[in-house]
């Protein structure tokens, strides 16, 4: 099912994960069933991934999010708010996040 | 600012493995009765309830078990479903991020608790330990009227929530012609991924019961028959023992911990943290109501990994011996067995060498510590 990501759009993560750190790889796990899928249960985002990840508050706007990150990572704009979008629909697909 | 390259390629991805898994048990204490089973003690034994961990406690180990960057934790005992805490303990244990691995005997599962794990699931197959296909055969095992139809009904309910489990057989004089029909319908469970494991070669009781340890080593397989078992799809049995062979066998020399003893734990019913899930002895075990478990892994532990046997008998045969992939001597059965940590085990010597026999590394009346050739005979 393809999810249109809209850029004023808010989102946080789900309470039905948990984010944890193990080791250096920053991981999400699901805690109720119908979140992820079923045969990969557990994700790991790469730092890049969790920067995304850290700025989905429920404050911020997808926009304001791609923007902040502009000013961190190098990358053309267009690049970095592809990733941004890509990621979060496939978080959002995977009831990893959610609208705030 | 220095800017971060995104690395976009690998963005996402599926997690591997991190660290190892800490055991707890819940509790010693068990609904059923098992004759071979070397931890069991009665279900109203008021004194060892009394004596564990409360919630509150073990919620605190759980902490530090998510603070260690532990991914995974097992909750044994006993029977871990006899605590009246125990959803408390899991959805805690989940909302942690931890994932659980449950270890039963099915019989306490009901459909609150099937729902439960249906709706927050552990994200580990659940473990059910099977007494027999028949109600006889099983309660003979078992010991507890009902304890048959309880566990049909258990495993029925995880059928039916569709709650991912395996099983695996304890090999009984009362059970062991059943041994097929086990198979067949382990086969049909759909998470069983391969042919269910059978424990046949009994520990003695954890905490060393001269009584019940009598009944355990009547109801022990013989080497012999152990091996007759083991190699029942012979030209398969070889092939991964030979492969086995190369990877695991030489002699272990003086140190006594050769295994993964201590790298993770079990932290036992009532607050000792024990380097792995069998050893006990006293001086091997960590009270976490006087420290942490972060202090047994990076000092306690370490330490008692560098120990050595000071047994002349065993510095004259399992220290020289090259069976020791095949030989399950080690210090939490020594314990066991013979209430020290390095004494040999003659039992399990029995079952190394009946093995390395069928196996063709050793003749008749060859004894394996006297094998000097040993690296020629596993083709090193």
């Amino acid at each position: 099912m393809k999810l249109s990501m809209d850029l004023d759009g808010i989102y946080k993560p789900s309470e039905d994960v948990v984010a944890r750190e193990i080791q250096g790889e920053f991981i999400i796990i699901p805690i109720t069933s119908g979140v992820g899928d079923s045969e990969d249960e557990i994700f790991s985002l790469n730092n890049f991934g969790r920067s995304i990840w850290d700025k989905l508050d429920g404050k911020k706007s997808l926009k304001k999010v791609i923007n902040v990150l502009a000013l961190e990572f190098l990358g053309l704009p267009a690049e970095i708010e592809s990733d941004v979008l890509g990621l979060c629909e496939e978080l959002l697909k995977r009831k990893m996040i959610v609208k705030a | 600012m220095v800017k971060e390259d995104t690395s976009k390629s690998s963005l996402w991805k599926n997690a591997v493995a991190f660290l190892g898994r800490i055991d707890i048990e819940l509790t010693e204490r068990c609904n059923n009765n098992c004759q071979h089973c070397c931890i069991n003690l009665p279900a109203d034994d008021q004194e060892a309830r009394k004596k564990e961990l409360s919630t509150e406690e073990i919620k605190q180990v759980l902490k530090e078990i998510e603070s260690l960057g532990c991914l995974s934790v097992r909750f044994t005992g006993g029977e871990p479903l006899l605590r009246e805490d125990f959803e408390e303990l899991y959805v805690f244990a989940r909302r942690l991020g931890l994932k659980v691995l449950i270890f039963t005997n099915a019989t306490l599962i009901t459909t609150h608790l099937a729902e439960l794990f249906s709706r927050i699931p552990p994200l580990e197959r659940i473990e059910v330990s099977v007494y027999g296909m028949k109600k006889e055969s099983y309660e003979k095992v078992a010991r507890v009227d009902g304890s048959f139809e309880a566990f049909w009904r258990g495993v029925n309910l995880l059928l039916e929530h569709k709650i991912p489990f395996v099983v695996k057989g304890a090999l009984l004089p009362s059970n062991k012609n059943e041994i097929d029909e086990f198979s067949a319908w382990a086969a049909k469970i759909p998470w069983m991924d391969e042919p269910p494991a059978y424990s046949m070669f009994f520990d003695l009781r954890c905490r060393r019961d001269e009584k019940k340890n009598e009944l355990i080593k009547k109801l022990r397989i013989s080497p012999g028959e152990g091996v007759k078992i083991l190699s029942r799809k012979k030209e398969k049995y070889i092939k991964s023992m030979q492969e086995f062979c190369v990877k695991f066998m030489r002699p272990p020399g003086d140190k006594l911990f050769s295994c993964g003893c201590g790298h993770g734990g079990c932290v036992d019913a009532y607050g000792k943290f024990q380097p792995c899930m069998m050893l006990r002895h006293p001086d091997c075990v960590y009270d976490l109501k006087k420290g942490s478990l972060r202090e047994a892994l990076t000092n306690f532990f370490p330490k008692l990994r560098e120990m050595k046997a000071s047994n002349q008998d065993y510095l004259s045969r399992c220290a020289k011996c090259f069976l020791k992939g095949l030989c399950e001597q080690c210090p939490a059965k020594s314990w066991m067995e013979q209430g020290s940590l390095d004494t040999p085990v003659e039992y399990l010597c029995g079952i190394a060498h009946a093995q390395a026999r069928f196996l063709g590394l050793l003749g008749e009346s060859e004894n394996a510590w006297e094998i000097k050739d040993w690296k020629r005979r596993i083709k090193l």
